[in-house]
């Protein structure tokens, strides 16, 4: 797919990874291509909520000395990779979207980030999201919308829209999402990038901007599934600053890749493949599925009998969890204070009042009110024993399948302002909501593109800690249609 | 300001009067329940690892996790576990095989998160009691011992501190995440020396067990009452007053008379109490509202996401419970059984470990105990408060002390000698016998002949003494030995004077 | 769900939100929708179902108390709206 026209800033991260290490290309230049068609794009684009050119530009020299020196620290060293704004960078602003954290700085790293330093990446750009990741489209932002660089009017997916913008633009080789009810699945899909959301504690949370803690996840855009697999190589493991972080062995994610076997028994949900789902999409995964059969993958229908109260017991849990862990932005000790409080009360409600946007504050409103007393048991009790029982039917098709296949997102790209209703925007995320009320890993890859030229994806979902069989999986088709390759006219 | 009657209580004090007639005269018992919270003496901070601490500069002791920057996440402190598993054990609650964190929902600005890590339904420990001894009718005379039921304790982390102005209130969040017990009474204390006594016997506990230094000064023990009164017989709960602020264990039994007396003139009166906050204040002796109930909290409890539960397996109760200590009145009771100090010397060393433990080192290398007793409660006391020292970083061992008993036993050292000894000893640490010679202090050798003279003179100036010794009253030996002192000028060694007497009535 | 059930002034007083009466209405009205939407847990069967309060059960996550260091005070205090004596300033608290 790659020419010797491709620019730099669309190489794939193993592309440029042997470019780097075989010194044709210095991280550098690399890196100085990223930033000129980051600037080039983003006037109409606006993935990007903050960037510290020099920054990046002194880890890439860093990173070139230290290749000149031998002492090259592996794949990611000197890549350009980018963050969704909910992730901390030491001595950079961490805004989650938000107005409240219009003007903060963070003092310290999240563990992806240090971690992402240990293997030398260069740190480029902070991504618009959905403001403290709670939408579908990006447009929840507080700064501005982010476009889908496949046609400008549409949204880019969310909340992780800006860093999968940002990938599919050439604004970075790979980014970092965070993925609660599908935020990292659901934008990969719609801007044609493959987007992982890893097995719950597989990745340390510690610095992620929390929304719904038992759902977060935070997982890498890549171009390939191969590069996705690269940067989980780099971010996974476990963290003793995390109490919900596993304590699973990391394998080696790429070479696993190139592993002989790959899962022979593909499941597809029927409750996945109903009404709402566009034709479109529909044939385009589809498709994909008919390849597997062609690789003699034997692929059976299952049932995950609770997927039509998933999205029920995600709002319930997810605004709950939110709506406490949203209350440490008061304007106290960061974040925004509203002007000349008349008392403490006032300056609680009217700072958060003017620091939040309508759909926060939607959601710590139902949050608030399911966990308030005389309505607990009846919704945020009855939704954790419903997730009890999406998990078992979860389980329970792994039984008889290795992994499942469904589509992403009901619907490709859509315009901005076209789901103004919440009820429909949150259906966005029919089939993504299971894999983080189970915690398992899935994955979103890119199997075509719509009339109108707007990307699809399919979604694999694999069980707890299948990280490595459903990269494996996913790259036996990634690697044949490569249509995370193609890249928009922009 | 006028008073109203001999309790002292403030007009205002007593709530809106009420029209109908005086019911006749009743008596009330008051039912009180005790919430204490005791914060855990560990390096670093419950749910992350900066370290804890007090009286250092301000916002000097945080870090993402304490200040709930955007992102940071709590990790627990295991030995803030076993301090609290150790406390259960001490106080005989059951400890839950497996527990969970809660958040408690609150907005707070000594409250980072403006929720507290805490335990609703699935505390550490229930049940349990707390031993207590109430005032007995002399000083001298043990008191009635109670077992005061506990409901539960639970850990949770600690707050900021808030420091009010005139204009703002500035914070500091150096304590916030320090590792709290909440240890929760039954309502079953009915005064305020009872709460005393609760508050006396747990903190001694605490503290002997090494989970907390409990200094109120310092707010490592920390108490609230909750107070209601009903007639006597009556098995319902009044209207209950929660009281706040009470920061030392005496302003607590103050506190709570002082309530007492105040719900009781409202009620004789016919008047009702209102479910508030009320605060007390040590200084005056007076309290006031400081909210009403109506303005109640929904605290919106639910399992803490970022944390797991935990387990506690027998093996690990069993490694705490090997670490446990006596507890206080049970080593009272055996050393008065086995010992038999008197009743006075062992209500001190109850309270003070070390020097209890002091005393058991002294008998151990053979001491008389009450010798002993008495070296340690009077002299020894004396020199470590003068001091400001205490028995661990003394230089007389208890090995020091067993010395100079067997000195003045033997009546090489008379009573004088042996406390200047001891003066010197505690001062120097060197041994009693060297400080003896140094001094010149040992008693001088006795001419028997000279002695025997005495004796003799003694037993003729006192037939009665006498008989009564020779028919059986062993004490009326001492009526001869203090003409027999006064004739030898207090320099006769003691033992030998009563060996003398002995000798001489036995011959007769 | 009834949208006068949902009373939405006390709960935006509990979450410290000052809401506007269109903001208000708004939400009345988005929100009876949601909770209509919602009210569908209520067909599931959860008899004896353990409720997940994880998406994986692990236990007795600790660390040992040994402390490490933690923000220097101008890093602490560096975001915050006022500050005085080292300490972060807010209205005065009348408890
Ligand atoms: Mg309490
Ligand atoms: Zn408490």
């Amino acid at each position: 797919m790659t020419t010797s026209t491709t620019p730099l800033y669309y190489l794939s991260l193993a592309e440029a990874a042997a470019a780097l290490s075989s010194g044709r290309i210095s991280s550098a230049e690399l890196t100085d291509a990223v930033i000129a068609r980051a600037e080039a794009v983003e006037p109409q684009l606006h993935a990007l909520l903050s960037a510290d050119p020099a920054a990046a530009r002194a880890q890439a020299q860093a990173s070139d000395a230290r290749r000149a020196a031998g002492k090259s620290l592996g794949p990611l060293d000197g890549i350009p990779i980018g963050l969704k704004d909910v992730i901390a960078v030491r001595d950079q602003p961490l805004t989650a979207g938000s107005r409240m954290l219009a003007n903060f700085i963070s003092p310290y790293d999240a563990t992806v980030t240090r971690r992402l330093r240990e293997a030398g990446a260069v740190l480029y750009g902070r991504h618009n999201c959905d403001e403290f990741a709670m939408g579908s489209s990006t447009e929840n932002s507080a700064f501005h919308p982010t476009g889908n660089p496949w046609d400008l009017e549409r949204v880019p997916g969310g909340s992780s829209g800006g860093s999968a913008a940002a990938l599919a633009a050439g604004e970075a080789l790979a980014t970092l999402g965070s993925d609660t009810g599908g935020s990292i699945r659901q934008p990969a899909a719609l801007c044609g990038v493959v987007g992982l959301k890893p097995t719950y504690g597989r990745v340390s949370r510690y610095g992620l901007v929390a929304y719904a803690s038992s759902l977060d996840q935070i997982g890498p855009f890549g171009r390939t599934v191969e590069d996705v697999a690269l940067v989980l190589q780099a971010i996974a493991g476990h963290d003793e600053r995390d109490s919900t972080s596993l304590r699973a062995k990391t394998e080696d994610f790429g070479a696993e890749l190139r592993g002989p076997a790959i899962p022979r028994r593909l499941g597809l949900p029927r409750e996945y493949f109903g009404e709402g789902l566009d034709p479109e999409v529909a044939a385009a995964v589809e498709q994909a599925v008919s390849y597997y059969r062609g690789l003699g993958c034997e692929v059976r229908p299952v049932s995950l009998p609770h997927t039509p109260y998933c999205l029920d017991t995600y709002y319930v849990l997810a605004t709950a969890e939110a709506s406490s862990n949203l209350s440490r932005y008061d304007g106290i000790r960061y974040g925004h204070r509203c002007a000349e409080p008349r008392d403490l009360n006032d300056l609680y409600s009217r700072s958060r009042a003017e620091g939040f946007g309508a759909e926060v504050k939607r959601r710590i409103i139902l949050g608030t009110y399911v966990l308030s007393s005389g309505y607990y048991d009846a919704y945020y009790l009855r939704a954790q024993k419903v997730r009890t029982l999406v998990r078992r039917d979860f389980l329970q098709a792994f039984a008889d399948v290795d992994a499942l296949l469904t589509p992403t997102s009901p619907i490709p790209a859509f315009r901005r302002g076209e789901k103004a209703d919440p009820l429909a925007m949150y259906l966005c995320d029919i089939y993504t909501i299971g894999a983080n009320l189970a915690g398992l890993p899935a994955m979103s890859v890119p199997c075509g593109f719509t009339r109108a030229g707007l990307p699809v994806g399919f979604q694999l979902l694999g069980q707890p800690l299948g990280e490595a069989q459903l990269l494996a999986l996913g790259h036996a088709y990634d690697r044949e249609h490569q249509w995370g390759r193609r890249h928009p006219n922009l | 300001m006028s008073t109203s009657g001999a309790a002292g209580i403030l007009i205002s004090d007593l709530g809106p009067a009420v029209s109908s007639p005086v019911p006749p005269a009743v008596s009330y018992e008051a039912v009180i329940g005790l919430e204490v919270h005791v914060q855990i003496r560990t390096r670093s901070k419950i749910f992350t690892r900066v370290a804890a601490g007090y009286g250092h500069e301000p916002n000097t002791l945080t870090d993402p996790v304490v200040l709930a920057l955007p992102g940071a996440l709590p990790v627990m402190n295991r030995a803030a576990l076993d301090a609290i598993i150790k406390a259960g054990l001490l106080l005989g609650c059951e400890i839950a095989p497996v527990c969970k964190w809660d958040r408690k929902n609150y907005f707070y600005p000594d409250s980072p998160k403006n929720y507290q890590i805490s335990q609703f339904d699935a505390p550490v420990c229930r049940g349990g009691t707390v031993e207590i001894e109430l005032p007995g009718s002399a000083r001298n005379v043990m008191g009635e011992h109670k077992r005061i039921p506990l409901t539960r304790i639970h850990l949770e982390e600690d707050v900021g501190k808030l420091n009010h102005g005139a204009a703002e209130s500035l914070v500091d969040y150096n304590r916030a995440g320090t590792p709290l017990m909440e240890i929760v009474s039954d309502p079953a204390l009915h005064s305020g020396d009872e709460a005393y006594a609760y508050l006396t016997s747990l903190r001694a506990t605490m503290i002997q067990g090494g989970i907390s230094d409990c200094d109120m000064e310092k707010g490592q023990l920390r108490c609230d009452a909750n107070i209601s009164l009903r007639p006597a017989g009556s098995t319902t709960l009044g209207t209950k007053v929660e009281l706040k602020n009470l920061n030392s264990i005496s302003f607590v039994r103050d506190g709570i008379e002082h309530e007492i007396r105040r719900q009781r003139a409202i009620l004789e009166r016919g008047g009702r109490i209102s479910q508030e906050t009320r605060d007390y204040d040590g200084m005056s002796g007076t309290s006031q509202s400081l909210r009403s109930k109506e303005e109640a909290h929904d605290y919106r409890y639910f399992p803490d996401p970022d944390l797991m539960p935990v387990v506690i397996d027998a093996a690990w109760c069993e490694r705490l419970r090997a670490e446990c200590p006596e507890l206080p009145f049970d080593r009272q009771r055996r050393f008065l059984a086995d010992h038999q100090l008197p009743y006075t010397q062992t209500s001190v060393l109850v309270w003070d470990q070390p020097l209890a433990d002091y005393f058991e080192a002294a008998v151990r290398l053979g001491a008389a105990p009450q010798a002993a007793g008495n070296w340690i409660i009077n002299d020894l006391r004396r020199e470590l408060a003068a001091a400001g020292s205490t028995p661990a970083e003394c230089r007389l061992s208890p090995a020091h002390l067993v010395a100079l008993l067997r000195l003045v036993d033997s009546g090489v050292l008379l009573n004088a000698a042996a406390k200047e000894v001891f003066v010197e000893m505690f001062a120097t640490g060197d041994s009693a016998e060297v400080i003896a010679d140094r001094r010149g202090l040992r008693a001088a050798p006795t001419d028997t002949a000279e002695l025997d003279g005495w004796c003799r003179d003694a037993i003729a100036g006192n037939p009665k003494a006498a008989a009564e010794f020779r028919s059986g009253k062993d004490s009326a030996l001492n009526a001869l030995k203090g003409p027999v002192m006064k004739a030898a000028k207090g320099k006769a060694n003691p033992k030998a004077v009563d060996e003398t007497l002995r000798r001489l009535l036995a011959a007769v | 769900m009834n949208s006068s059930e949902l009373d939405l002034d006390a709960l935006a007083r509990l979450a410290r939100l000052a809401l506007t009466p269109e903001e208000k209405a708004t939400f009345q009205r988005q929100l009876a929708d949601l909770l209509q939407h919602i009210e569908r847990l209520s067909q599931v069967d959860v008899t004896g179902v353990e409720p997940s309060a994880h998406a994986h059960p692990l236990q007795n996550v600790w660390q040992e108390d040994e402390p490490q260091p933690g923000l220097p005070p101008a890093e602490a205090l560096r975001n915050a709206p006022a500050r005085r004596d080292q300490m972060i300033a807010v209205p005065k608290v009348v408890e």
